[in-house]
């Protein structure tokens, strides 16, 4: 109740609603592809890479967001270009890169001169923290990404779904497999500023994996995803107002908790009907 | 007759031992070739050679007078192995639709014409019923149906298949067959299996594939031919059901 006044009288606070929202459509669109395509451990080490180029934007005094914007695209496609050359190690190239990013970033704060920026901001998040100019930027992200799905949605349903039969029907796999990347890489920095970017996969993988136990597509599952993660969101900032959580961790903590009692929803629901099957 | 497929001297390795040596032949239009050979024999390397999947050593292919890579978009193929997740959020009728990218319009959905089409080959192989069903409910038979109406529905003019009935039963197996005979009325058919005696009623001819390639007509199919194949003796047992 304290969390809703404080809503009509707080700007911050307007800010983070609609920032939790806003990031809902990246992590409920491309999540979806990630779950589904399972390139989880992939997406994870773009979101930590990541750190590199907010380091380096701190240290050039430029915007950090959009630091991790490059960084993020960049990260992409190199991954990308190692996924699809097939090359050897793979998991070992995207650890190393996991890595490296994050020894950057650290490196580049650590060396900026001045007024030392607090690193849990970056690792954790802080969504109450969201300037008006951050939401501009997740709206025009937004805006790129839902575009390019729609109007390519079939193509990124079959290289999600089997390469090499769009390979064969004449879809350049290798494009729109990093045009996938790319735009998983735009949702990683829409969600930095809400969960930091050591939690971001949660966000972009739990709402997705939730949806994928109750619709049979890939569209309805980004529209499932994206509802559930604008309540993970709302309702974990919500619960951490009054007793002064952590936002982001709060918002992880109640998706991870929506998502197990989904599995075992799901697993129950599952043995209910085996058991009624087998009894007829 | 002009040939829909030409394979000129083809040579394959993937970095070792060679797989197929020296390979000859031309798959006519209206064909319903039969390919055949003991495993490893790279009977399925042909297929993806034709697909342009893979890249010949020596020697060169074309497909529809052109390069296999550009030649593909006239074929319909069916994987032995489907690679992709049978978990995949994905219904029958969507999987099928898939059958017409590269045909329909780029950017956007699918058309009335794309969704007439997947209509009439779901009719065609008997799923139409199960349209709206997840492929992880799917009975391997009705997969491989699904499979069948997605390389349909592109419209193809050559229809190839790998192993399409390896894990289905002996009915399944000639409902398959039997519907392919049909689709050979307005295909190329090209159905690599390791069952010559089942798919020597159905194929007009046979290319036995054990590195080399060597081709007959199904009526020149008998014991000899069948041991040098496989390099053994071949029991054959003459039988039929009630």
């Amino acid at each position: 109740m304290e969390f809703l006044q404080s809503l009509t009288q707080h700007v911050f606070l307007q800010h983070a609603l609609l920032a939790g929202v806003l990031a809902s459509i990246g992590c409920g669109v491309m999540g979806s592809y990630v779950v589904v395509k399972r390139i989880g451990f992939l997406a994870g080490g773009m979101a930590h890479a990541v750190l590199g180029g907010m380091g380096a934007a701190f240290f050039f005094g430029a915007e950090p967001m959009y630091g991790a914007l490059i960084a993020a695209i960049m990260v992409a496609v190199l991954i990308g270009w190692v996924t699809l050359g097939g090359r050897q190690q793979e998991d070992t190239l995207i650890g190393a890169m996991w890595a490296v990013g994050m020894a950057a970033g650290i490196l580049f704060i650590s060396q900026t001169p001045g007024y030392q920026v607090d690193l849990m901001t970056y690792l954790f998040g802080n969504i109450l923290l969201v300037t008006s100019q951050d939401l501009w930027l997740m709206m025009a992200l937004d805006i790129l990404l839902l575009l390019l799905v729609l109007l390519y949605f079939r193509q990124f349903l079959a290289v999600a779904f089997d390469e090499e039969f769009a390979r064969l029907r004449g879809v350049p796999v290798a494009l729109f497999y990093m045009m996938l990347l790319c735009l998983v890489a735009v949702s990683v920095v829409l969600l930095i500023k809400i969960v930091g970017l050591i939690l971001v996969i949660a966000l972009l993988t739990l709402p997705a994996a939730i949806a994928s136990q109750y619709v049979h597509t890939v569209g309805r599952m980004m529209i499932v995803a994206t509802v559930l993660g604008a309540l993970f969101c709302v309702f974990g900032l919500a619960v951490s107002y009054q007793p002064d959580l952590p936002a982001g961790a709060t918002i992880i903590l109640v998706a991870g908790v929506a998502y197990l009692l989904s599995t075992l929803l799901t697993s129950f629901r599952q043995r209910y009907r085996t058991q009624v099957t087998t009894t007829r | 007759m002009t040939a829909m497929i030409s394979v000129r001297g083809v040579t394959f390795s993937y970095g070792g031992p060679v797989v197929l040596e020296d390979v000859y032949l031309d798959v006519a239009d209206g064909e319903f070739l039969g390919v055949v050979g003991p495993n490893a024999g790279g009977k399925s390397t042909l297929l993806r050679l034709m697909l342009g999947l893979l890249e010949p050593t020596t020697g060169s292919i074309e497909v529809d007078d052109r390069e296999p890579s550009e030649g593909s978009r006239v074929i319909g193929y069916v994987p032995q192995y489907p690679p992709f997740a049978r978990d995949f959020p994905i219904t029958v009728e969507q999987t099928v639709l898939l059958g017409r990218l590269g045909t329909a319009r780029v950017l956007g959905g699918y058309s009335r014409r794309d969704h007439g089409i997947a209509e009439r080959v779901m009719v065609e192989t008997e799923i139409l019923s199960i349209r709206g069903r997840r492929l992880n409910t799917l009975s391997g038979g009705q997969l491989q149906r699904v499979l069948l109406a997605r390389a349909l529905a592109s419209e193809p003019k050559i229809l190839m298949l790998d192993e399409p009935t390896a894990n289905l039963d002996v009915r399944m197996e000639s409902d398959i067959f039997g519907l392919l005979k049909k689709l050979n009325q307005r295909a190329t058919i090209i159905v690599v299996s390791h069952d010559i005696g089942f798919i020597s009623r159905y194929v007009g001819r046979v290319a036995c594939v054990n590195r080399t390639l060597i081709c007959h007509s199904t009526l020149a199919i008998d014991g000899k031919v069948i041991q040098e194949l496989y390099g053994g003796d071949v029991h054959m047992v003459e039988h039929s059901h009630g």
